[in-house]
């Protein structure tokens, strides 16, 4: 993109002269006209391409922004103020009606007549089945994503003419249409894109890593990665409600001083993925957004490969030694939600929930006292410089309080390079802080990646065969299913008993608005740019 | 030829035996990024990745050959001028190098400006006036750009002349969003603009560089003076300015003439080893005014082990060092015809 887009045919690209003058003359107030937002982030585009191997999380935008799916989900209120995505509604994107079979196994698409891509040609099923193929093909994240809602092999899609789309499952599962909703499986222009494909690159990675070929709202102006990527609309959407901003600028700033100074001056409207600290100080002053994020727990991992941990009672003892609150003062500045002081019984399946467990040094002393370790015993505490500035204060308080109960904590710092390989593949950190979020929002998902033995986010090595059973089980069962309640109050009770991840509280995403409004949390925790309004 | 002028043999020489170093700079490079802890496979194969993707991710990355056999091929590209290419960016580590490279030495050749201009006068008038207020202002401007850091510098100027004052501009890199980019020539956006004579743009690049540009100036001015202050005290109390004082020359020539021209080869020495640390040291610069500069590229790939952009960057630096030092040799014999190339 950045390369075609010559300083000519930009220009040439904003409608008429008026829309063009802000960017050719110096004028501090255009930043606040009713049809240019800028967006403040401290994360990279790295690419246009969410399936590419290496796309950075904050590149997941693009996607959202410039791209449709099949699929969306509806909007509510947020916990917290502002506006969250409704898992709990879907809404069609691309496709203007769907429809299951009885034996669930079949999912029809209509699309919508009058949808094109940018370059004015009309979406087929054809364009949906090719990147459906593509997302299957790619490997990496795309492929394990689409995965999860049971679309595995190209076979499984079927374009039975232009505007028909069929998806044929191996079994019925109740998060293959929210899956068709997340940021992934969206459908790119496959003409242009196979036009510039090789033999050697035949899903054209390299050509949409640098170019868009979609159909979304928002087409990309101009790129420069590590500085700014900047939207302009496409008028022609008709996935939704047409963005009432007619242009977007997404400006990298990886300071969070100088964010901070930006949007409290007023020249940038929106600071997305705010520190906490700077989050709490704000809201005094300016809209604060603070969503807690769904179905993602900060937590405490003993893990089960070293031995004093295999002991519950130091489990339990660890649980009521931990000061929760003050970590969640002093590492979340309050911003988020306590997952700690609820009750034991367990009568409703909604996730993240509060465990039983408080702060009460002496019942943690008893337990240490019952268990196999009286006298206590050392380990390394381990925390991810990366994420140091949530792990970093909860490691020290978690440290000063298991040294009342006679555990002796050692602090071990590792670099962001080395985190992920040690903590979640080795899976051999004795005891460290982990946060797993879940995109599918249901309590199944989240125990498929984080409980089941030997997945990914299972950093603690815990195997428990009634959680392998009732895992498999729930993971595909609608919700609404009567056995799906009871099974899934019986894995929290076993995890919650047996803790092998020690809830602390559930974090917020943090987002700034001066001069900005209609801004909406995704489970992605990226900025969807597509219902803020200027003011 | 090269015989004829000894010049012209000395720096075919002094190039040839920066041969080694580069050859070296390689091997270590290559050597260092693999000795990182830390699997890039793993962390490209994205958030949700199970063994097997991490696998397929390792395959496409090339890293599951023998060591000796990625060498291999990465000298091989090496030779065809091919840095290969940047996992976190995803483009062409020569291009991100192009794009990048000159951002930070706009703003480190800048800064230099900036602070030689200050500097230099400073450390002489306090050389030749010791003790006095000059002295003692030389002395707290030097103490204040060493100990204070610079992200502390640059956060404070953009308090106060951006967030109290508002005369900056935001601090949003090299040019705020509503101009465009000058046309890709030297990727100097001065040089650029003033090319394409468009001062408009001319005008708000500068305004963007004159904060970062006095945050690095602040830090890279205090061993420029000191330095000055210290070899023009020691020339001014050498026999020669006696005899030229005694000789009955004027002031300003004993001055100018004689003093500060032999001050001036430890001030040279100076400034190319902190232009040298600046261009490195400038990435918490960069971080703070948003500045997509070297020193931040490389440090980002570096977090995430991205092999090539680490490389590319330590290769670039490698040779922008011995070029650099090529310069100041060159500058020595011109400032001094005494040092001639035929004693090294």
């Amino acid at each position: 993109m950045t390369e075609q887009t010559t300083r000519r045919n930009f220009l040439k690209m904003g409608a008429a002269g008026a829309s063009v003058l802000p960017f050719l003359r110096a004028m501090p107030a255009a930043a606040q006209a009713s049809d240019t937002l800028v967006v403040v982030t401290g994360a990279t585009i790295n690419s246009l391409d969410l399936h590419r191997t290496g796309t950075s999380r904050a590149s997941y935008q693009v996607g959202i922004n410039c791209y449709d799916r099949l699929l969306s989900f509806g909007t509510k209120e947020a916990v917290g103020g502002g506006l969250s995505y409704d898992y709990e509604v879907i809404e069609p994107e691309l496709a203007e009606s769907w429809t299951e079979s009885e034996d669930g196994l079949t999912l029809t698409f209509k699309l919508k007549p009058d949808a094109t891509f940018w370059d004015g040609r009309k979406v087929t099923a054809a364009d949906v089945k090719w990147s459906f193929d593509r997302a299957v093909s790619v490997g990496g994240f795309p492929t394990v994503q689409m995965k999860a809602g049971g679309l595995e092999r190209p076979d499984q899609f079927v374009a039975v003419d232009d505007e028909t789309f069929v998806i044929n499952l191996d079994r019925p599962s109740k998060l293959t249409i929210p899956d068709l909703a997340v940021p992934v499986p969206y459908i790119i222009n496959s003409v242009e894109a196979l036009a510039n494909a090789t033999e050697d690159d035949p899903w054209a990675m390299d050509y949409l890593h640098m170019t868009a070929a979609g159909s979304g709202a928002y087409k990309v102006a101009r790129w420069s990665p590590g500085e700014q990527l900047v939207y302009e609309r496409n008028d022609t959407w008709v996935g939704g409600a047409m963005p009432a901003v007619k242009r977007v600028v997404i400006r990298e700033v990886p300071s969070p001083a100088t964010r901070r100074a930006l949007i409290e001056r007023g020249d940038v409207q929106v600071a997305f993925d705010i520190p906490d600290k700077d989050a709490a100080e704000l809201s005094e002053i300016i809209d604060v957004f603070s969503t807690p994020v769904e179905n993602c727990i900060h937590c405490l991992c003993p893990n089960f490969a070293f031995e004093p941990f295999q002991d519950a009672d130091v489990r339990k003892a660890i649980a009521y030694a931990i000061p929760y609150d003050d970590i969640f003062q002093a590492a979340a500045f309050g911003r988020g939600l306590p997952m700690w002081g609820g009750s034991e019984e367990i009568n409703d399946i909604s996730w993240p929930r509060k465990t039983q467990y408080y702060t009460d040094v002496e019942k943690a002393k008893e337990l240490m006292a019952g268990s196999a370790y009286p006298d206590g015993f050392e380990v390394p505490l381990s925390i991810s410089l990366d994420l140091a500035s949530w792990m970093e204060p909860t490691a020290l308080l978690v440290q000063e309080a298991l040294g009342k109960i006679g555990i002796t904590v050692e602090i071990e710092k590792i670099p962001g390079a080395n985190w992920r390989t040690a903590v979640l593949v080795e899976k051999r950190l004795p005891l460290h802080l982990e946060n797993f979020g879940g995109w599918l929002n249901t309590p199944d998902y989240y125990f498929f990646w984080a409980y089941q033995d030997g997945h990914l986010f299972n950093s603690s090595n815990y195997r428990n065969e009634e959680i392998e059973e009732l895992t498999n089980a729930t993971l595909h069962m609608p919700m609404d299913d009567p056995e799906y309640a009871p099974k899934i109050k019986r894995m929290f009770e076993i995890v919650l008993d047996e803790l092998p991840r020690i809830p602390l509280y559930q974090p917020a995403l943090n987002v700034a608005a001066n001069g900005a409004e209609g801004y909406e949390f995704w489970f992605h925790r990226q900025l969807d740019a597509r219902p803020l309004k200027a003011v | 030829m090269l015989a004829a002028s000894p010049r012209l043999r000395a720096t075919v020489l002094r190039v040839a035996q920066s041969i080694p170093v580069v050859i070296g700079v390689v091997v270590i490079s290559f050597l260092l990024t693999r000795a990182l802890p830390g699997d890039p496979a793993v962390y490209f194969a994205g958030v949700a990745a199970d063994t097997a993707s991490i696998e397929q991710t390792r395959v496409a990355m090339g890293l599951d050959k023998p060591l000796p056999q990625q060498f291999v091929i990465y000298v091989g590209d090496l030779l065809q001028g091919d840095l290969g290419q940047s996992l976190s960016s995803g483009r062409s580590v020569a291009a991100d190098l192009a794009k990048r490279l000159p951002a930070s030495l706009e703003l480190t050749l800048t800064a230099l400006l900036l602070a030689i201009a200050i500097a230099v006068p400073l450390g002489v008038l306090a050389a030749t006036r010791p003790g006095t207020w000059v002295d003692h202002l030389c002395r707290v401007v030097v103490t204040a750009g060493v100990s204070l850091p610079t992200f502390f510098t640059g956060i404070l100027l953009i308090y106060i002349f951006y967030y109290l004052l508002g005369v900056s501009p935001s601090p949003l890199g090299r040019l705020d969003f509503i101009y465009l980019d000058p046309d890709h020539v030297t990727g100097f956006y001065l040089i650029d603009a003033a090319l394409m004579g468009d001062w408009e743009t001319w005008r708000g690049a500068a305004k963007q560089l004159i904060l970062p540009a006095s945050t690095l100036a602040l830090f890279t001015l205090a061993p420029i003076a000191r330095m000055t202050r210290a070899s023009m005290l020691t020339a001014l109390s050498s026999d020669f300015i006696r005899t030229a004082r005694a000789a009955g020359l004027s002031n300003p020539r004993v001055l100018y003439g004689y003093a500060f021209r032999n001050a001036l080869l430890p001030v040279v020495t100076t400034l190319g080893m902190v232009f040298s640390f600046a261009l490195g040291a400038n990435v918490l610069v960069e971080k703070v005014f948003a500045w997509p500069g070297i020193g931040s590229y490389a440090v980002e790939a570096l977090v995430v082990s991205d092999y090539a952009a680490v490389q590319g960057f330590v290769l670039a630096m490698a040779l922008l060092f011995v070029t650099l030092n090529l310069v100041i040799d060159l500058l020595y014999t011109a400032i001094d015809p005494r040092i001639g190339f035929s004693s090294k």
